[in-house]
C-alpha cells in the first residue's frame, strides 16, 4: 500500500493494558492505524472502548504503574515514540504531538492567567522570552480568534465562556506549529451552535497549518463533518476502517452499522429507533473470540471462539468480522 | 377545589398544562449582611405555551437559555417571580391538600444523569417506591406490587428490586429513574436530557422505552435536551429558546422542514450530519449567548442575527400566529 511512504504516524499492534488487583484490563488490544500528512482521521466508539487510551498512548502518558504499553510500535516521522527517553518525549509533546483535552475548565489551569498558560508552552519549546514571547502568545490566541487578545491574557479561565476556553486550548495546542494534534471530544461539553463554530475553526486552522488531526469522538455527525478517514472501535480493538465517505455509503461490520442506525436523524421521522442489544462488554473479561458476539444479530458459531482477522475490502477498507462476505455486494478478497 | 383571589382558572380542559407569560428573576445580590439587589437574572421571561393531553412538546435551546428553570416552574420546585402554570385548567401555585399531592404525582421527572439523580445508599424497591409512599398510605403489600409493575415496564427483572445503583449500568440506571417516575400513575413526565449523559448505543434503547411507555399510558412528555434530531424523533411539537424567551413554536417536522426564526434556522443547520454529502447549507452563528443579566433591547437575538435591521434593536418581537400552530417571534415574518 501507498500508505508507508506518506503516513505522519502510523500504530503498529499497539498493547496498552492495566494491571489491577483484579485482573489485566486490555483497554487497548492490538490496534493498528496510521494518519497521513494534512488528513483528518476519525476515532469513534463509545465510552470505555479505550480510544482516549490510545490517544494517551501515543504521547506516552497512559497513567502508570497500573497502566502499561506492553506492545506494539508507534512511529511517528519514522522514529518509534516507544524507544525514546522520557527527555526526548517531553520535547515531543507540545511542539509535535498535541492534544486537546474534552472539558476546558478541568484541562486549564483555574489559578494562572490564559496568557501564562498558552505562553507555558511556547517558552518550553520555543526557547523565547520577554516581548517576543508576549507577542507570540498573542498572535496564538488571535490565531483562534479571540477578540481582544492583548485584554484577554490577564483573564482567569473562569472570566472566559465554554467555547473560548474550548478555544484557548486549541491555541495552546497549535502555538508550536505541531504536525498532529489528537484531539479528544473537544466539543462534548459544548452548545451545538458553539460546537460548530468550533468545529469550522479547527477545520479552517488545519488546511492553514497542514496539521494532522487525530479525532476522536464518539458522534458519526462530527466525523461526517470533519474527517477523511475513520476506525471504529470496540472493546479495545479497532473492528472495521476506512475513508469517511465509504463507511456512510457502505458499513461492513455489524457494531458500525448498529451505531449508525441507532441514533434518530434529523432529516428522517422513525417510529422506532434501531436498537443494540445488551451492554459494552467489561474490559476486564472479555469473551475469546469477537467480544461483540453477545450483541451481534448475526453472530455465528465461529464469532464465539476466534476472533476474526482483518478482511481488507476495496480501498483502504478493512473490517474485522467472520461474517463480512455475507454484506458485500462483490466477491471478497481476503487479505491479512 | 376553593377559588381564591388572584388565581387563574381556565376552561380548556384539554390543554394538561398550560403555561402563561411564566417568568422567574434570580436576584444578583451585593455584600454579606446588608445585601443589596444589584440586578436581576431574568432567566426566565415571558413564556407561553400549552401542552395537550398525550402530547409530546421538545423545548430546544442552548446551555442557559432557561430550560431547566422552566421544568423547576412546572414542578414546583421555584416559585415564578410572575404568569403561572395551569395544571388541567388550574394554577398550580394556589394547590393545597389533596389538589397538592394529586398535582405531585401527575407530574413526574426524569433527570439527565441517573448516577447523581439516584440515591446510592437506597435499594431499587425503597427509590422506586417513594413517591407512592409519600403522596399516600397504601399497604406494603400493593406497594411492592406496584414496584414489581413498573420495573417490569421499563425491562427489570424482579430481582433487581432488592439491588443498590452501583449494581446497574448506566442504561439500567435510566431505567431504574424511569421506573420511579411513572410509580404514582403520573399524566405528565418532564424529561430533561434523559439520553445525553448514556453511551450512543444504550440511547436508542431508551428513546424506544419512553415512546412505549407514551403510547400504552396515554403519557404526556416536556422533553428537553440540546440534541435537536432527539428532541424532534421522540416531540410533536416543538419550541425554540433563546436567552428565556420562546422564539418559534411549530409541530416538529414543519420546524425542520420551515424554520422561519434565523435562530431556529441556525440551531437546525448546527445540528450534525448524518451523511457527509448533507453538509450543504451550514449557518454559523457569531459570537455567543449574551448574559441573561443584561440582554440586549429589542429583539435578544439581534447582535448574532444575519438578517437584523434597525427594527430589531428597538422593538421586542412578540410571538405571531404564522400559520397552523405556527408561532414565531420575528420582525421579518408579521
Amino acid at each position: 500500500m501507498e500508505k508507508r511512504i506518506t503516513s505522519l504516524l502510523e500504530v503498529e499492534n499497539l498493547k496498552t493494558y492495566f494491571f489491577t488487583r483484579r485482573g489485566v484490563i486490555k483497554a487497548v488490544d492490538g490496534i493498528s492505524f496510521y494518519v497521513k500528512k494534512g488528513e483528518t482521521m476519525g476515532l469513534v466508539g463509545e465510552s470505555g472502548c479505550g480510544k482516549t487510551i490510545t490517544g494517551l498512548s501515543l504521547l506516552r502518558l497512559v497513567p502508570e504503574p497500573a497502566g502499561r504499553i506492553v506492545e506494539g510500535r508507534i512511529i511517528f516521522e519514522g522514529e518509534d515514540v516507544l524507544k525514546k527517553s522520557p527527555t526526548e518525549m517531553r520535547k515531543i509533546r507540545g511542539s509535535k504531538i498535541s492534544m486537546i483535552l474534552q472539558d476546558s475548565m478541568t484541562s486549564l489551569n483555574p489559578s494562572f492567567r490564559i496568557g501564562d498558560q498558552v505562553g507555558e508552552v511556547i517558552r518550553l519549546h520555543g526557547m523565547v522570552r520577554g516581548r517576543t514571547l508576549l507577542q507570540k502568545v498573542i498572535e496564538a490566541l488571535r490565531l483562534v480568534r479571540i477578540p481582544d487578545a492583548e485584554m484577554r491574557i490577564r483573564d482567569y479561565p473562569h472570566q472566559m465562556s465554554g467555547g473560548m476556553r474550548q478555544r484557548v486550548t486549541g491555541a495552546i495546542a497549535l502555538s508550536c506549529q505541531p504536525s498532529l494534534i489528537i484531539a479528544d471530544e473537544p466539543t462534548t461539553s459544548l452548545d451545538v451552535t458553539i460546537q460548530a463554530q468550533y468545529l469550522r475553526l479547527l477545520k479552517e486552522l488545519q488546511e492553514q497549518t497542514k496539521t494532522s488531526l487525530l479525532f476522536i469522538t464518539h458522534d458519526f455527525g462530527i466525523v461526517a463533518r470533519m474527517c477523511d478517514r475513520v476506525a471504529v472501535m470496540y472493546a479495545g480493538k479497532i473492528v472495521e476502517t476506512a475513508e469517511t465517505r465509504d463507511i456512510f455509503d457502505n458499513p461492513l461490520h455489524p457494531y458500525t452499522r448498529a451505531l449508525m442506525s441507532c441514533l434518530p436523524k434529523i432529516e428522517v421521522q422513525l417510529k422506532i429507533l434501531a436498537t443494540i442489544d445488551g451492554q459494552p462488554p467489561e474490559l476486564g473479561d472479555l469473551p475469546p473470540g469477537c467480544p461483540f458476539a453477545p450483541r451481534c444479530s448475526e453472530v455465528s458459531e465461529k464469532c464465539w471462539r476466534y476472533y476474526p482477522p482483518q478482511t481488507v475490502v476495496g480501498r483502504d477498507h478493512g473490517v474485522s468480522c467472520w461474517n463480512v462476505h455475507q454484506y458485500q455486494n462483490g466477491e471478497s478478497n481476503r487479505g491479512s | 377545589m376553593a377559588l381564591v383571589a388572584g388565581m387563574y382558572t381556565s376552561t380548556k380542559t384539554e390543554n394538561l398544562i398550560e403555561v402563561r407569560s411564566l417568568k422567574k428573576y434570580f436576584p444578583v445580590t451585593k455584600g454579606l449582611i446588608f445585601t443589596a439587589v444589584t440586578g436581576w437574572i431574568k432567566a426566565v421571561d415571558g413564556l407561553d405555551f400549552t401542552i395537550n393531553k398525550g402530547e409530546s412538546f421538545g423545548l430546544v435551546g442552548e446551555s442557559g437559555c432557561g430550560k431547566t428553570v422552566t421544568s423547576k416552574l412546572i414542578l414546583l420546585l421555584e416559585k415564578p417571580t410572575e404568569g403561572c402554570v395551569l395544571f388541567k385548567g388550574n394554577d398550580i401555585g394556589y394547590l393545597r391538600g389533596n389538589d397538592f399531592s394529586n398535582y405531585r404525582c401527575s407530574v413526574q421527572a426524569v433527570f439527565q444523569d441517573p448516577t447523581s439523580s439516584l440515591n446510592p445508599r437506597m435499594k431499587v424497591a425503597e427509590f422506586v417506591s417513594e413517591p407512592i409512599i409519600a403522596n399516600g398510605q397504601l399497604s406494603k403489600r400493593i406497594i411492592e406490587e406496584r414496584v414489581g409493575e413498573v420495573l417490569s415496564e421499563v425491562g427489570l427483572s424482579q430481582t433487581s428490586s432488592q439491588l443498590y445503583p452501583h449494581e446497574f449500568s448506566g442504561g439500567q440506571r435510566q431505567r431504574i429513574a424511569i421506573a420511579r417516575s411513572l410509580a404514582p400513575r403520573p399524566k405528565f413526565i418532564i424529561l430533561d436530557e434523559p439520553v445525553s449523559a448514556l453511551d450512543i448505543s444504550i440511547r436508542g434503547q431508551i428513546l424506544n422505552l419512553l415512546k412505549k411507555l407514551q403510547e400504552r399510558h396515554g403519557l404526556a412528555y416536556l422533553m428537553i435536551a440540546h440534541d435537536i434530531a432527539a428532541v424532534k424523533h421522540m416531540s410533536t411539537r416543538i419550541g425554540v429558546m433563546y436567552l428565556g424567551k420562546l422564539v418559534e413554536i411549530a409541530e416538529s417536522e414543519e420546524l425542520y422542514s420551515k424554520p422561519l426564526h434565523p435562530y431556529t434556522q441556525a440551531l437546525f443547520s448546527a445540528a450534525l450530519p448524518s451523511h457527509p454529502e448533507a453538509r450543504c447549507r451550514e449557518i454559523v452563528l457569531s459570537g455567543e449567548v449574551p448574559s441573561p443579566l443584561n440582554p440586549p433591547p429589542g429583539c435578544r437575538f439581534h447582535p448574532r442575527c444575519r438578517y437584523s435591521n434597525p427594527l430589531c434593536s428597538e422593538v421586542e418581537p412578540s410571538l405571531k400566529e404564522v400559520g397552523p400552530s405556527h408561532q414565531v417571534a420575528c420582525h421579518l415574518h408579521v
